[in-house]
């Protein structure tokens, strides 16, 4: 059977205000964009934080939407499912996103974090700029903006791991933190 | 065609085009999962407009989020803004931003650095 409580503790522990497993869906975005801003002005949120907080999950979210097909395999559609989880804490806020990837994209990925990851706050200014003037457009629109445009709203590291989970996928975890903006001095 | 407008939704913003007056603006929100579908009829309009422009071409945008599908597809409009002021009319783009919003005037700047169209930074309350 299923233990409900182990699962509500280990939320409550976390502080996750928010939790979606399943399919990502245009219309499940929308709701959940929609129960974040009432959530946060529920609870009288900074204007500042609310536009970071809104802004870094609106590309989250799309990332994970854009990318589901991606792993999905022959066999049915048992990867064509995500995670997500939006933490409050103290001073602020943790977007955790969780996906299943093709072992064969991992490299190319993990190359894209640590690029992104290596650039202080002017790089990412210039890099922006360079692949937003690139000419190229990915079927998807985003042109491979989206990490980019997270790292330095946040002005953080992006925190990510793959597990392998078997000669074919591994699962993917990315955890963006957003500092309150009225706490960065 | 005079007017191309089109009401916004939660996901995509406002747009209004005059041209008869030559005055292009696109207000609220731009996060759609699929924006080239979204602007291409924008980018149309303003092809066709590039044909038979106005002296003056005034664009408001005023933008409260916008995602980075949508970014490349601003950036293709404002392209096309930039072909028609070089093309003799003479083209402002005010890009609104509201007080304390850094990112939203750091995002202005980005286009201003690569546009070369007169931009204006138009600060608005909150």
């Amino acid at each position: 059977m299923i233990d409900a409580f182990n699962i509500y503790d280990k939320m409550e522990r976390h502080n996750i205000l928010l939790s979606f497993k399943g399919d990502i869906t245009s219309e499940l975005l929308t709701s959940i964009l929609q129960i974040m801003e009432n959530k946060m002005d529920n609870m009288m949120e900074e204007p500042k934080t609310k536009k970071k907080v809104y802004n870094v999950l609106v590309e989250c979210l799309q990332n994970l939407y854009h990318h589901m097909d991606d792993a999905t395999d022959e066999n049915g559609d048992k990867n064509r499912s995500a995670i997500f989880m939006i933490a409050r804490n103290k001073g602020s806020y943790n977007i955790i996103t969780g996906n299943y990837i093709l072992n064969e994209n991992i490299h190319g990925l993990k190359s894209r974090l640590d690029d992104v990851n290596s650039l202080n706050k002017d790089q990412l200014k210039d890099y922006y700029k360079a692949v937003l003037n690139n000419g190229e457009m990915s079927l998807k629109g985003g042109g491979g903006l989206g990490m980019i445009d997270i790292a330095r709203k946040t002005g953080e590291k992006l925190d990510y791991n793959f597990l392998e989970i078997d000669n074919k996928v591994s699962f993917f975890t990315l955890i963006i933190k957003v500092t309150q903006p009225q706490l960065i001095q | 065609m005079e007017k191309y407008a089109i009401e916004g939704t939660p996901k995509t913003p406002t747009i209004s085009f005059d041209i008869q007056n030559g005055v292009l603006e696109i207000k609220g929100r731009s996060i759609p999962e699929n924006s080239i579908e979204f602007y291409k009829p924008l980018v149309d309009a303003l092809d066709k407009y590039s044909t038979a422009s106005k002296p003056a071409t005034t664009v408001n945008i005023q933008l409260e989020y916008f995602n980075t599908s949508s970014s490349k597809c601003i950036l293709d409009v404002f392209k096309k803004l930039e072909a028609i002021h070089k093309g003799g009319s003479a083209v402002t783009i005010n890009w609104h931003y509201e007080e304390d919003d850094e990112d939203m005037l750091e995002a202005g700047e980005d286009y201003q650095a690569i546009i070369n169209v007169p931009f204006k930074m138009v600060q608005v309350a909150e």
